[in-house]
């Protein structure tokens, strides 16, 4: 109700932004006047009706509403909402995942101008009720209006939202004015325009959609009583939604809302509250209002039309939502409960349908599990089918389910316990079943494929690949013997020995991993093994496949906040214990509520349930304040020095270049700031021709030169910005200033940025030299090849980290390129990112003519950086099983307290790591869980909730821990702890500590094996046979290698990297993949898109896999090599490289021609698999056996001896040794 | 029975070893605070830092009237409380102002549980410091 207004705009804004939304409804006071405009808007959340309600009583609303639970009241009303909500129902579930185009129709659809408004009176009446709802409840909340409303979904939040927003917005109102006042003024303008009439509408219908499907029968009946309609959770797919239409929307939604909220805390958020937000409060009350996040979903009204769809697939919703998890599939059933099957008991028994897999039982009819996905499959899959069908689609689903229940019938004789008939479960199931068809089975998914074939390929691909991997063999090796340690293709993490069931929805090990798969029981075991025990984790990594749901109730455990996952036991229907404290909770109502068929039944059918990873459309409760629009601050060095590497015209191109594809909705602000010895600031005023300088030269008291107009709205002002870009370069060419000053730059740049939060993107060519902040130069030339400790890995002064943390408490990120061909102290520097949740890039010696390969990372670099998803005011808590904790964390943020990360942003390229410890006996339960939750706001302006959460069994046995250690993520993990010694201790501590690990787990795996076997052996357990390679590398790399010149900014960069790099990534930093390619075949090839891509095998990194008849490709990460062997045979050369013969192979050539031969096709086609593989762009060098270049690929030959280090084999000998 | 200075320093040194044990105890709740996530670190850091100083100067403040009045044995004793004072604050995090804690590190696991220990064995020592002085106190006053 309140909420959300959901949408927005309503509630939000009430005061912001008024005018546009639909406030109407929501906000008494202030909403009124605004009703009448934006009801479209507004009506969009349909529940508008219920709104209206709340506006009446908007006093009421406000607070009262979300809180207290009363739920009771509430409720009726629901069935009123409902039923308005019934035309528009099924569309609002859809809302997420719609594409685009499609959701526009939907709008359309939505027509629910009319329906809107209705609504609106409506629910005024509700609104009472709502009130009382509030509170507690969730029942209204689901409505969820607030949140979901923007969504689409939403409709019927978004009556509650208004509500919310009524009395939020007034609070608010006043701040948020004055803060936001320059954003919303620009939202205002916007939101009458756009969405007008249509948004609202679509809104509303579109939430009340999924409601109503569910109202118009059940409603009512069981209405009366409770049900919720909530349960929309209109399962998105994608993560994004749909940028066009969607965009406006959301921007109109976000809008609104946003600003209102703010108000009251314009900065973020000291840090408590965001434990509660995300850890743990359960509801506040005042927060309701500003939730509307997002609205984006709504589609532009074009769309209307097809909106039917999008809403039928709501119903779907369930059925959307189960796609979204494909992998649910059969999710097993709880464990604890009785066994799944519903069938048995009786309330169980619903859940069959939906559990397919209940298989046990159930299973029989329908056919098991599968069966039903299939069958069902098509429609619910995903929202884009839905979408793409008529707008009945959704309810085809349903018929389809209702085909299932034929078959299941057996089931729907159990009665369940609630009202709702077992067939209507059943008949849910089938819904779900869709997506989880779409993941797994065949024939669902074949129906599915043709509107998701990418997405669903990608799951199946990755389902084969789990289940592909080898069986584990447990034989131990004898690395002594073991010559070819290397896979030959893809390295597999083990997998964890889990109930297959669960091993079915498991994390994918690309996102959560743990470096032993088997969590030894107690602290003392885990010494035993003498193995680090950690999680490497990769929360926002872009997925292909996310469910995303739109519910009224955030399931949680009461006691320690865990949201429900695939891993609690049910104890009965209306229960369920938490993995991670064993409270037994309570199900509220609206978990079991089946929308399709309105009746209660098996939880198990939620997509909560069956997906371990899910994103969560948060309502108001979860946010201090509106939602912060999109704001980039570019903060950019025209020094002499800089501007002579030319760095500033690539840069500038690049942004002009992706101005359109910057994540954002119509508040994306943009604004510019060049320094060198002075500060030079950009006004961009609307309707000026031309862009004003203003220059502060006094840095040591900063202050800003106009109060507005820095920051602008990138949608309004994107001329002048252009044109600013377009003449940056030019006005800075004679620039004969050699210092910067960086540091008040960062001062300016926090004044700017403080009122809303965002992010700063610097790029830096010199060591900052004057004003605060000033660095000297501290590497002496002289020592880079000393064998004994390296100086200065730590920063030289606090002010970055100081001014890091300054940033991180008003949700300002900070990003830095850094470009400087002479040392510019990047220890001290990272500082800056490091505690603010940003990212660090280096090009050692950027120069646009003399060092082309920087240039061209810097610029596919910076498209990337541009362009990728956004998380702000981000915060993640990660949660593990009773008796375990977490020790320390590696990555890039701000640890706020024990389990809290504070990051002002969260971009999908950033990786952490955490070392756990056991703190007490794990022997309660078979199973250890952990939980990540990463909570932030879209670009869109969405709160939302991304929760990954992995299952490992326990163990007392040493022996299974050994086998399920996990060579990558250990020393993933050792290299971030290595990290840490350096900069508290020294460089040599840690690379002792680095073998230390080898040489004592190795000797712990020994203990547990008969003598005879260890005489004169190295032996390791399978899964381990790579960590003393790893360890070799590690010791040989940038980063801790000792007696080779390096340079130290190298040096500590490729420590940060260690810190705050995802895995995968890391791992190529490591250990490169090195190919052969000088004959590359169809054999084995993978099958994409009617394109064979080549499998080369992985070859060991020494020069003994090298030929000179042979060509190899080398794949460090960031860059990579094609190294051509002298007696290559001319063919490669000339259809490869374009040249008749190996001496005539250019130089320092980079990248591949383009040439029309099979034998280039086949490369080239590898190579951007390769590349795809990764978020970011590797240029390719090519290099010649006789080239001075080959140092470059021949210094990554990790298993051959270098000076002062040891070959692969002598190191193996010597761990051998020591063992002894 | 005369006041004589010796008497005068362990009067005073009995008086600021109370201080010292509230600043101790202070330390304590400070640090279970940040345990138990009620606090956030930076703001804890702060009020923590300025004290650290204080505690150091205090400490060494009354060891100097000790040495001026000669009670070398009592000096003894607290050398190696005041020896690990200076090599703790030299080994410090880089940082501008006074102090010792860097919220950005102190919840690191290892940190927290060091400073917690720290900051009970302290409170021990400033305990036990106190009797001895009020026993040295009554004794130089009775043997004089």
């Amino acid at each position: 109700m309140q909420q959300p207004g959901p949408p927005p705009p309503g509630g939000y804004n009430p005061m912001m932004q008024p005018g546009p939304p639909p406030p109407g409804g929501y906000n008494p006071n202030n909403m009124q006047p605004r009703m009448q405009q934006p009801p479209s808007n507004y009506m969009g959340p349909p529940p508008p009706g219920n709104m209206g309600p709340p506006n009446a009583g908007p006093g009421m609303n406000p607070t009262g509403m979300y809180r207290p639970p009363v739920s009771g009241g509430p409720r009726p009303q629901y069935p009123g909402q409902m039923m308005d909500g019934q035309q528009r129902t099924g569309q609002g579930l859809i809302r997420g995942p719609l594409p685009p185009s499609t959701s526009a129709n939907q709008y359309g659809v939505k027509p629910l101008p009319g329906a809107g408004p209705p609504v609106g009176h409506m629910p005024v009446s509700t609104g009472q009720q709502s009130n009382y709802r509030t509170g507690p409840s969730p029942p209204s909340s689901s409505y969820q209006p607030g949140p979901a409303p923007p969504n689409g979904v939403a409709g019927p939040h978004a009556g509650p939202g208004p509500h919310a927003s009524g009395p939020p917005s007034s609070r608010f109102s006043s701040n948020a004015h004055n803060r936001f006042a320059p954003s919303s003024g620009a939202m205002t303008n916007s939101f009458p325009n756009g969405s007008g009439g249509p948004p609202p509408t679509t809104k509303a219908p579109t939430q009340r959609l999924p409601n109503s499907g569910p109202p118009p029968s059940g409603t009512p009946p069981i209405g009366g009583s409770i049900p919720l309609p909530v349960a929309q959770v209109p399962p998105t797919i994608q993560q994004d939604r749909p940028s066009s239409a969607g965009d406006l929307n959301a921007s109109l939604n976000s809008s609104g809302p946003p600003s209102a909220r703010s108000s009251a805390a314009p900065s973020p958020i000291p840090s408590q509250q965001y434990d509660n937000l995300e850890g743990g409060i359960p509801f506040f009350p005042n927060s309701q209002g500003g939730a509307p996040p997002s609205a984006g979903d709504f589609a532009p009204p074009g769309q209307y039309p097809q909106q039917p769809n999008t809403y039928t697939s709501p119903p779907p919703h369930a059925g959307g939502q189960y796609l979204g998890p494909p992998p649910p599939g059969g999710r097993p059933p709880q464990h604890t409960g009785a066994p799944p099957t519903g069938p048995p008991p009786p309330t169980g028994a619903p859940p069959m349908g939906q559990n397919y897999m209940p298989g046990p039982p159930t299973g029989p009819p329908t056919g098991p599990p599968t069966g039903p996905p299939t069958g069902p499959p098509t429609g619910p899959p995903t929202g884009q089918e839905l979408s793409r069908t008529s707008g009945i689609a959704g309810k085809r689903q349903y018929p389809q389910q209702p085909g299932y229940m034929a078959s299941a019938p057996p089931q729907p004789g159990s009665g369940t316990a609630q009202p709702p008939t077992n067939a209507a479960q059943q008949q849910q199931p089938g819904p779900f079943q869709p997506s989880q068809v779409g993941g797994q089975s065949g024939p669902a998914s074949q129906v599915l494929n043709n509107v998701i074939k990418k997405e669903s390929t990608t799951m199946n691909d990755i389902n084969a690949g789990m289940s592909n991997v080898r069986l584990q063999e447990t034989r131990p090796l004898n690395l002594l013997q073991e010559r070819h340690v290397l896979p030959p293709k893809e390295f597999h993490p083990p997998k964890p020995k889990l109930h297959p069931d669960y091993q079915k929805i498991q994390v994918s090990p690309d996102v959560f991993r743990s470096t032993l798969n088997a969590i030894p029981e107690s602290q003392s075991l885990l010494q035993k093994s003498r193995l680090p025990l950690g999680l490497i984790i990769h929360p926002f990594r872009d997925l292909s496949h996310l469910p995303v749901i739109q519910s009224s109730v955030i399931v949680r455990c009461r006691s320690c906040r865990t949201y429900i996952n695939p891993f609690v036991a049910f104890i009965d229907q209306r229960r369920w214990r938490c993995n991670l404290c064993f409270r037994v909770n309570d199900l509220p109502e609206e978990f079991t509520f089946d929308p399709v068929t309105k009746t209660y039944g098996d939880p198990q059918r939620r997509p909560e349930i069956k997906s371990s990873t899910i994103e969560f459309i948060a309502p108001s409760e979860y946010m201090l304040r509106p939602p912060q629009p999109a704001v980039y601050l570019f903060l950019l060095d025209v020094s002499f020095s800089a501007i002579e590497s030319g760095y500033l015209s690539v840069v500038c191109q690049t942004i002009i270049d992706n101005l359109d594809k910057m994540p954002g909705d119509a508040r994306t602000m943009i604004g510019f700031v060049t320094y060198d010895s002075m500060l030079h600031f950009y006004s961009l005023p609307e309707g000026a021709t031309r862009p004003q300088m203003m220059v502060v030269s006094d840095i040591d008291d900063i202050f800003l030169p106009c109060p507005s107009d820095l920051l602008v709205n990138i949608q309004e002002s994107k001329e002048l910005v252009c044109e600013l870009l377009n003449q940056l370069p030019a006005m800075f060419v004679d620039n004969k200033n050699t210092q910067t000053a960086l540091g008040p730059a960062l001062q300016a740049a926090h004044k700017l940025l403080s009122p809303t939060g965002g992010r700063v993107t610097i790029f830096q060519c010199t060591l900052p030299s004057v004003g605060v902040g000033a660095l000297k130069a501290r590497e002496d030339p002289n020592q880079r090849a000393t064998a004994k400790s390296v100086p200065n890995l730590g920063p030289a002064t606090d002010f970055y980290k100081k001014m890091s943390l300054d940033f991180s408490g008003q949700q300002i990120c900070a990003d830095i390129f850094m470009m400087g061909a002479q040392y510019m102290d990047i220890a001290t520097l990272a500082g800056i990112a490091k505690f603010s949740g940003g990212s660090l890039s280096y090009y050692p010696a950027f120069h646009t003519v003399k060092n082309p390969i920087q240039a061209e990372r810097l610029e596919s670099d910076l498209k990337r950086y541009l362009t990728r998803k956004i998380g702000f005011e981000a915060v993640m808590r990660i949660r593990c099983t009773k008796g375990m904790s977490i020790h320390t964390f590696h990555g890039n943020f701000f640890v706020r307290s024990t389990d809290l990360l504070s990051l002002p942003n969260i971009n999908p390229d950033a990786g952490f790591a955490m070392q756990v410890s056991i703190e007490d006996n794990l022997n309660s339960s078979s199973l250890a869980c952990f939980q990540a939750a990463l909570l932030y706001t879209s670009s869109k302006g969405e709160r939302r909730i991304r929760v990954h959460t992995m299952c490992l069994p326990v163990t007392n046995q040493l022996t299974d821990v050994m086998i399920g250690a996990d060579a990558q993520a250990i020393s993933g993990l050792l290299a971030r702890m290595a990290v840490d010694k350096c900069q508290t201790s020294s460089l040599g501590d840690a690379r002792d500590a680095l073998v230390n690990v080898c040489l004592d787990s190795l000797a712990a795996y020994k203990t547990t094996l008969a003598n005879s076997h260890t005489m004169g052996a190295l032996m390791c357990p399978p899964n381990m046979r790579l960590l003393p390679l790893y360890t070799l590398s590690l010791l040989k790399n940038l980063a801790f290698r000792i007696g080779m010149s390096t340079k130290l900014d190298t040096r500590v960069f490729a420590m940060e990297m260690f810190k705050c790099m995802p895995l995968l990534y890391n791992m190529l930093h490591v250990h490169p993949d090195l190919y052969p390619v000088h004959n590359l075949t169809d054999e084995g090839a993978l099958l994409l898109q009617d394109q064979a891509i080549p499998q080369p095998n992985l070859v060991g990194l020494s020069s003994e896999y090298l030929s000179r008849e042979g060509a190899f490709l080398m794949d460090c990460g960031d860059i990579m090599y094609l190294f051509v062997g002298q007696n290559v045979s001319p063919d490669f050369c000339s259809d490869i490289l374009d040249a008749p013969d190996f001496a005539s192979i250019p130089e320092g050539q980079i990248d591949l021609p383009e040439l029309d031969n099979p034998r280039s096709d086949q490369l080239r086609l590898f190579v951007s698999w390769l590349l795809e593989k990764r978020p970011y762009h590797a240029p390719l060098l090519v290099i010649r056996d006789d080239s001075p270049d080959r140092g470059l690929f021949l210094g990554h030959l990790i298993q051959d001896r270098a000076e002062g280090s040891k070959s692969y084999y002598e190191f193996i000998q010597h761990l051998q040794k020591e063992i002894k | 029975m005369a006041f004589t200075f010796v008497a005068l320093c362990y009067l005073l040194a009995m008086i600021l070893a109370a201080v010292l044990i509230f600043f101790a105890i202070f330390h304590i709740i400070a640090f279970d605070e940040l345990k138990t996530d009620y606090k956030n670190p930076i703001d804890q850091c702060n009020s923590l830092n300025p004290l650290v100083l204080p505690e150091y100067i205090i400490h060494i403040f009354y060891n100097v009237l000790f040495l001026i009045a000669g009670q070398l044995f009592t000096v003894v004793l607290n050398l190696p409380l005041m020896g690990y004072h200076i090599y703790r604050y030299a080994n410090r995090p880089v940082m501008s102002g006074p102090g010792l804690y860097d919220a950005t590190t102190i919840m690191n696991a290892d940190i927290l549980s060091r400073c917690m220990r720290e900051g009970w064995i302290k409170l021990a020592f400033y305990l036990l410091s106190f009797f001895y002085y009020l026993y040295s106190m009554i004794y130089v006053l009775v043997s004089s």
